[in-house]
């Protein structure tokens, strides 16, 4: 299968100050991966990085085979990489159509994702498309942020943390429409998750950080079935 | 289920968005009051189109400093560049006014494109710093460069022809009064459109989270440069109009205190909502008038006063002002 990203040696961080250390990990295109670790461990350095929001100290970047390291953010986006995140971002004095229309754009030949379309996997959200993003639920502004990745067209679609803070049902209504995407686009999705058992279970493999390194690179299914090597390697074991 | 408390007010907000892009019959008020004016106040033509074409100077502005969040102290030197360009396009060329504001927004649109590409990768101080310092280069151009511009003692003898070969600029400013009016109209509906359009839209996402532009694949700066030339180029369409209807370009219309006063006018009236520029204009002018007779020695001073009272206390300007007594009655009626 192609490869759709990949760090080699990466060090990064902000300024001077390095974060990751010797990150290495290969995804190939399609595939799902969770991002698991404690507050401040990288995982969301992990996604700036991907984008070139942070200084790379060392290593290289490819994105479907192209170095990435030199490329402005834009630039990566353009190349098919969508964000959706931690804090939504919604921009709150335009509206969620003009919020979509300001990101919607082609990848090459690729216009899979339509506004239309992110409103037929978002109804609540067609529902709302007059509202101005001020005036949206913290659900619905997180199903804005998704949707505003998508009509992108991005190939790899980075999310941080898209679940943190929301009601049990928009929690399901989200991981179902990422498993659409996942399984009827074959978009390779990396999840950064503070609920481990969602994305664990969401994900077939996990990557977890711990102090900026990775401790482990393996298959979901294990950790699922072991709570203890779990906690052990997120360091919150007893 | 869980929605169903968002549906409550949905209609209203339906409404509301219908309405934002049509023009709404309360936004005609300042052209039947500008029409007004020329049949009330026949002897204060000349002060009205300077107000008009200050009007235009304010929603250029705004373009770069309302809509993109560009912070800039040195929009003069655009409003100047027009004005020499349209002066020294009379006085050499033609007195044709319309091909002369087509020159003037070309060069100043040159001078806003190039500046940008330097000075646009700067954000904060800095960029203040460098939109003063293109300001003063061009000011002191201007002013060495005696033979071309005339230096201190500015362009004279700029002669105008009729518009369309028809309509003679005259002693007592009826034709510049409606040159000026018709010309603040076209360039505040294609201000309209722009900052309605999915571009302007976008700067209001570069004014809210740059960061997030970038992700999403914006080409921020590329964006950035576009409308800072485009708000030049307005500007130089103002400073052209202030060269042809008043007859003489001097080193003031290059001066920072030309800058510092659009800003202030653009704060008082509310800042990215280019009705701002409209009020803001109008309230400093009879702000100045009004103090100026009262205290003629001091009336920056209150004029300054009344600048800081806005700033602390009502941020969203006379617009904003409005807005909340507005919001503050519906919320009496329910």
């Amino acid at each position: 299968m192609a490869e759709c990203l990949s760090f080699t040696g990466v060090s990064a961080g902000y300024g001077a100050t390095v974060v990751l250390e010797d990150v290495g990990f290969a995804l190939d295109a399609g595939a799902t991966l969770a991002v698991l670790g404690r507050n401040g461990v990288g995982k969301s350095t992990l996604m700036a990085t991907t984008l070139g929001h942070t200084t790379l100290h060392a290593g290289s970047i490819r994105f479907e085979g192209k170095p990435i390291d030199k490329m402005k953010t834009y630039e990566r986006a353009r190349l098919g990489i969508g964000y959706v995140p931690q804090e939504r971002e919604i921009f709150p004095s335009l509206s969620v159509d003009e919020n979509l229309n300001i990101a919607v754009r082609k990848h090459g030949a690729r216009e899979a994702w339509t506004k239309d379309r992110v409103f037929d996997l978002f109804p609540h959200l067609s529902a709302r498309r007059t509202n101005m993003g001020n005036q949206l639920s913290g659900g619905e502004q997180q199903m804005l942020a998704v949707a505003r990745a998508l009509v992108g067209n991005p190939t790899l679609l980075l999310m941080d943390e898209p679940l943190e803070g929301l009601a049990p049902v928009i929690v399901d209504t989200l991981i179902a429409a990422f498993n659409r995407l996942r399984q009827d686009d074959g978009m390779a999705i990396v999840l950064v998750e503070q609920h481990a058992r969602i994305a664990l279970n969401f994900a077939p493999r996990t990557l977890i950080l711990d102090r900026g390194r990775i401790v482990y690179d393996g298959a979901s299914r294990p950790l699922i079935d072991d709570a203890q090597k779990l906690a052990d390697l997120i360091g919150v074991g007893g | 289920m869980i929605f169903k408390w968002f549906n409550a007010e949905q209609g209203s907000a339906v409404e509301r968005f219908a309405k934002r892009d049509r023009l709404n019959p309360l936004e005609l008020l300042p052209w039947i009051l500008a029409i007004a004016a020329y049949y009330v106040f026949p002897s204060y033509l000349p002060l009205g189109s300077q107000i008009l074409l200050t009007i235009l100077f304010a929603i250029s502005l705004d373009l770069a400093l309302g809509y993109a969040g560009i912070i800039t102290l040195g929009h003069a030197a655009f409003f100047g560049v027009g004005a020499y360009s349209a002066g020294l396009y009379a006085l050499h060329v033609t007195g044709e006014p319309l091909s002369g504001l087509v020159v003037a927004a070309i060069a100043a649109g040159i001078l806003g494109l190039l500046s940008g590409l330097v000075i646009l990768r700067t954000t904060g101080l800095t960029l203040i710093m460098l939109t003063l310092a293109v300001l003063l280069i061009v000011q002191e151009f201007a002013n060495r460069a005696r033979p071309i511009t005339g230096g201190a003692d500015g362009l004279n003898g700029i002669a105008m022809l009729p518009i369309f070969g028809v309509f003679r600029f005259d002693l007592f400013g009826h034709t510049a009064y409606w040159y000026c009016l018709s010309v603040l109209f076209v360039m505040w509906i294609f201000g309209l459109l722009l900052v309605r359009s999915p571009f302007g839209r976008s700067l209001t996402g570069v004014r809210e989270n740059i960061t997030r532009m970038h992700s999403i694949g914006a080409p921020v700066r590329r964006r950035l440069v576009t409308i800072y030339t485009i708000s030049a180029a307005m500007a130089g369409v103002a400073g052209a109009l202030l060269a042809q209807t008043s007859q003489f370009v001097g080193l003031a219309t290059l001066g920072f205190e030309r800058s510092g006063e659009i800003v202030i006018m653009l704060v008082l009236g509310g800042i990215g909502r280019i009705y701002g520029a409209i009020v803001g204009v109008v309230i400093f002018m009879i702000a100045q008038d009004s103090f100026a007779r009262a205290n003629p020695a001091f009336w920056s001073f209150w004029v300054g006063l009344l600048l800081v009272l806005i700033v602390l206390f009502a941020r969203g300007g006379a617009l904003g002002i409005a807005d909340n007594l507005v919001a503050l009655l519906r919320g009496r009626k329910k």
